[in-house]
């Protein structure tokens, strides 16, 4: 079942465009490491035994945003069936981190793959009954056709990364 | 009516013909596409349909109590609501809000930035706050390319689809004179990021719209591609959001078919880039751009502990006001034909799917605001119906957007009732009394001529055919065409159909009426049996009545004979009698009144063959959509179901027949891969009956090859109009261009079949015609 909702993931994700990586907790730094572009920025990962490389700005100023070419933050969930990440707005700023930087870099736990909307839906649910109550629901990149032809990276990352720490 | 002339709307389709209308037919014809193939990959796509309606109707049912959850869910959540009860009220209230909170320096303009949001263009918005010396500036790129040229939108999703790229590049590189100018999609789209990127940064307030409203979280769902939304709500420290109150839903759950159907209705994606879920204040840091160097996590107090981030409150220096706008969708709500209007998401799938908008866009098909197949309902309810009048007879009935609706909303019966209001608001003309012996209906005078004469058309074709072929001579004699055109606004280029001296209902008659057909049909069924004993077959036992609408009755009455031969040949027999009209084309007028009478009066004719279990068969597909469709509001309940119930169009009859056993020898048979181009109709294909005709086809040795071109745009009397003509050769052309090259053409309408002759300068009989024994025209 996992296996199959993690197979639907990595589709969706090739579909959109984005990169998919599979990781162990212990290794995520060293992974993250060669797909940031610096400066990078990032919201520190709550998971057990992963953590943001030494050159990824946690706690960062307007302008470490501004001028940041990566952002990379934890997300809550994500949904195999679209391809979807689900980003909170915490209060050290996974929002702006995740839409200001051209590159973003989601990292999800495993076990945070749920298979399709419903089981995503079940997920936000929870997070609002705890109080976390705003979230995006993000699938692929910010694109737009407003101006002839599809173009991508327009207000939000024209280039994202998913990165799913394997449970233990 | 300050309302256009003739030949004015007719200057002015023909201008928008050529000057957005090929833009806007690449976009949304392609929007359309991949709507119809994602549709098609969904599947539970119905049961998705169903739940986002049921949960509208729920919601618009209970929506007083709506907005007092919400208010107190946002209020909890350290916001406020305000309830406006019209454009002026809304305006002034936001305009406060951004003067309150403008820059430190009393004498800089306050700067806004914006989402895209339709309700705030119903209000006007942008200008009543630029008249308040407040910068305002749109960052959904299509919106900004609008705001630059200063246009209006002409879709309600995509609303700068009407300008080509080569175009906004013209425009931007005389605005803006960069060093190289700018020329491709991509050097267009990177300038706008870093122009609005910058302007983001520095607004006083962020105004967004609200797809949805989560009463009881007071959660804000903003759908968009681009993100530019995200930055609107998140960066500057307040957050304004304007929503009509009907886009209130009860609960998070309720989301969730709409998120997962929003996106698949208006551009075909499974799903959007950003559906942003924001229940404000949020717990995101504020981005401070003029003090750069101070973390963002230092703004709010208590924020950078994360100890706020669980009870709901929000960011400390956020502000949020979501505006719940009502102007006119209280009154919206208590209107038992408008209500439907307020289910509606929004999605633009009723404009992408409309062979008419595909040609002329919103500024064609649309009223001060909103424009497509739903803008009729939203500017009657939003603006009072004069917009609505403008526009409201570019819908031609085709039932397009009826599949295409997530939400289920009967739109052509909306712009019917207000067809129908308009008509009824007209004064009175001095040449009503041309028309009044011709017009037995049962509309107050003051209506619109042409209307008349084409809601009366049942009676018109009974005098021509009575007069037949003086009144075909008389009517296609150069004076009689010019009073025509001036008096009915029927365009001279037009041909008109030419009326049979002898009616189908006569012929049938002096053939020897039902008993001959009785006679013919058990002669077919013995020669069945006869073979049947031998292989096993089936018998087939039943009776028809089939109906004579009026375009088969007086005009092509070589497609009802057909009908009755191929009927008998596969042992049937027949009754023709002579039957009131269905209403149909009252019903393409707006005459709802005369429209329902005549629903009442073909039941009570039909009422004991259906009781005798006879078979109701219709030819012509509109007839048979109005009985199935329309009578549903103009019949009780169990006449509407029986009269549904028993009747069929023909080729799915004969489909039926088929299948239970009868013989498609017995009918004029092709080699068994003979090529035939077949265009439905588009009423016929929403009652999902293209199937069985190409089923039919197939079955008797065609290889049948289906256009899919939305429409042939003639769709009855519109294509007769004046001012209408140019447009329904357009949509017309696209169809002809999928056909041409077919030897064979057959089309099931009749005003498809006279758009296709008239383009084609060929014969376009109807599928039956193809199969009846003795082939076409024998
Ligand atoms: S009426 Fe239906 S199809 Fe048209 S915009 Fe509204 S929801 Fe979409």
């Amino acid at each position: 079942m996992t296996v199959d909702t993690l197979g639907r993931f990595e589709r969706a994700l090739e579909g959109l465009e984005v990169g998919f990586e599979r990781v162990a907790a212990a290794e995520a730094s060293e992974r993250i490491e060669t797909i940031v572009e610096h400066p990078a920025v990032g919201a520190s990962l709550p998971f057990e035994g992963a953590s943001l490389p030494d050159g990824v700005t946690t706690e960062p100023t307007t302008a470490e945003i501004e001028a940041a070419r990566t952002g990379v933050t934890p997300v809550a969930f994500a949904i195999a069936e679209y391809g979807t990440v689900a980003v909170e707005s915490t209060a050290d700023g996974v929002e702006p981190i995740s839409l200001y930087p051209d590159r973003h870099v989601a990292v999800v736990a495993e076990s945070g793959v749920v298979p399709n909307l419903s089981a995503g839906f079940s997920r936000l649910a929870d997070g609002f009954e705890a109080g976390r109550d705003s979230v995006v629901f993000a699938t692929g990149r910010s694109a737009t056709a407003d101006m002839g032809d599809l173009v991508h990276g327009v207000h939000g990352p024209g280039n994202v990364d998913v990165i799913v720490l394997e449970d233990r | 009516m300050a309302q256009r002339t003739r030949t004015e709307q007719a200057d002015r389709i023909r201008h928008l013909l050529e000057t957005e209308g090929p833009a806007i037919h690449a976009h949304a014809s392609a929007s359309n596409a991949r709507r119809k193939e994602t549709y098609g990959g969904t599947d539970d796509l119905e049961s998705l349909r169903t739940d986002a309606r049921a949960i509208k109707e729920d919601a618009i049912d209970r929506l007083p109590d709506l907005i007092e959850t919400v208010r107190e869910a946002v209020e909890e959540n350290g916001g406020t609501v305000y309830v406006a009860d019209d454009a002026a009220d809304a305006n002034a209230y936001v305009a406060d809000v951004v003067e309150g909170n403008g820059p430190a320096d009393e004498a800089a303009e306050p700067s806004v930035v914006k989402s895209k949001s339709m309700t705030t263009e119903e209000i006007d918005l942008n200008d009543a706050l630029e008249a308040e010396g407040i910068d305002v500036t749109e960052t959904d790129l299509g919106e900004w390319v609008l705001q630059v040229a200063d246009d209006t939108p002409s879709h309600i999703v995509g609303p700068a689809m009407h300008i080509s790229r080569p175009e906004i590049a013209d425009l931007f590189n005389e605005r803006f004179d960069p060093d190289d100018p700018f020329e491709t999609a991509e050097e267009l789209t990177r300038f706008a990021r870093d122009h609005l990127g910058e302007i983001i940064t520095d607004a006083d307030v962020g105004i967004t719209g609200a797809n949805f409203v989560v009463a009881d979280s007071g959660t804000i769902a903003l759908v968009t591609n681009e993100g530019n939304a995200r930055k609107c709500a998140v960066t500057p420290d307040t957050h304004v959001a304007v929503a009509g109150i009907e886009k209130l839903i009860p609960t998070l759950s309720d989301l969730e078919p709409f998120v997962d159907i929003i996106a698949k209705s208006a551009t075909g994606q499974p799903i959007s880039q950003y559906v942003t879920m924001l229940s404000p204040p949020t717990d995101s840091p504020t981005l401070d751009f003029d003090a750069p160097d101070e973390p963002i996590t230092a703004g709010g107090e208590g924020v950078a502990d994360g100890t706020e981030a669980a009870d709901g409150t929000g960011d400390a220096d956020r502000d949020f006001h979501l505006v719940l706008l009502d102007n006119g969708r209280t009154d919206m709500r208590e209107d038992d034909q408008l209500r439907e209007t307020l289910y509606c998401i929004r999605c633009g799938a009723c404009s992408n799917s409309c062979a008419n908008f595909q040609s002329v866009g919103g500024h064609g098909f649309g009223g001060e605001t909103y424009s497509g197949g739903i803008a009729t309902g939203w500017e009657a309810g939003v603006h009072g119906q004069e917009s609505a009048a403008e526009f409201n007879d570019l819908c031609t009935g085709c039932t397009n957007c009826v599949d295409a609706c997530p939400v289920k909303i009967d739109i052509p019966w909306i712009n019917t009732v207000v067809r129908d209001r308009v008509n009824r608001s007209a004064e009175a003309e001095s040449y009503d009394f041309l028309v009044d012996g011709l017009t037995p209906d049962v509309e107050e005078g003051g209506m619109d001529l042409g209307k008349r004469f084409f809601g009366n058309i049942g009676t018109v074709a009974k005098t021509a055919s009575a007069t037949a072929p003086v009144s075909n001579w008389l009517a296609d004699a150069g004076p009689v065409r010019a009073v025509l055109e001036r008096t009915l606004g029927i365009d001279r280029r037009r041909d008109l159909p030419s009326f049979q001296r002898k009616s189908l209902v006569d012929w049938f008659e002096k053939r020897g009426g039902e008993a001959v057909s009785k006679k013919r049909a058990v002669g077919s069924s013995k020669r069945t049996a006869q073979a049947d004993a031998r292989d096993g077959g089936a018998d087939v036992d039943r009776e028809a009545v089939l109906y004579p609408d009026v375009y088969t009755n007086y005009v092509d009455v070589d497609r009802g004979k057909a009908a009755v031969r191929t009927l008998e040949a596969l042992g049937v027999p027949v009754r023709v009698p002579d039957l009131p009209e269905s209403g149909r084309a009252a019903l393409s007028q707006g005459m709802i009144a005369t429209a329902d009478r005549q629903a009442s009066r073909l039941y009570a004719a039909l009422a004991e063959d259906l009781d005798a279990g006879r078979d109701v068969v219709v030819i012509e597909p509109s007839d048979l959509a109005a009985m199935h469709r329309e009578y549903e509001r103009l019949l009780p309940e169990d006449s509407y179901e029986r009269l549904r119930d028993g009747s069929y169009e023909i080729c799915e009859y004969v489909y039926g027949l088929l299948e239970n056993g009868a013989d498609p020898d017995a009918l004029s048979t092709g080699d068994g891969s003979q090529p035939v181009a077949y265009h439905s109709h588009c009423q016929q294909r929403t009652l999902d009956l293209e199937a069985p005709t190409v089923a039919v086809l197939e079955s008797c040795g065609y290889e049948p090859e289906t256009s899919n071109a939305e429409c042939c745009g003639m769709a009855g009397s519109f294509g007769y109009k004046q001012e209408y003509y140019e447009l329904s050769m357009d949509v017309g052309e696209r169809l002809a261009g999928q056909v041409e090259d077919a030897e064979t053409v057959v089309a099931s309408g009749t005003s498809c079949g006279d758009q296709l002759e008239t383009l084609l300068e060929r014969d376009v009989p109807h599928p039956v015609e193809l199969l009846a024994p003795g082939g076409h025209r024998s």
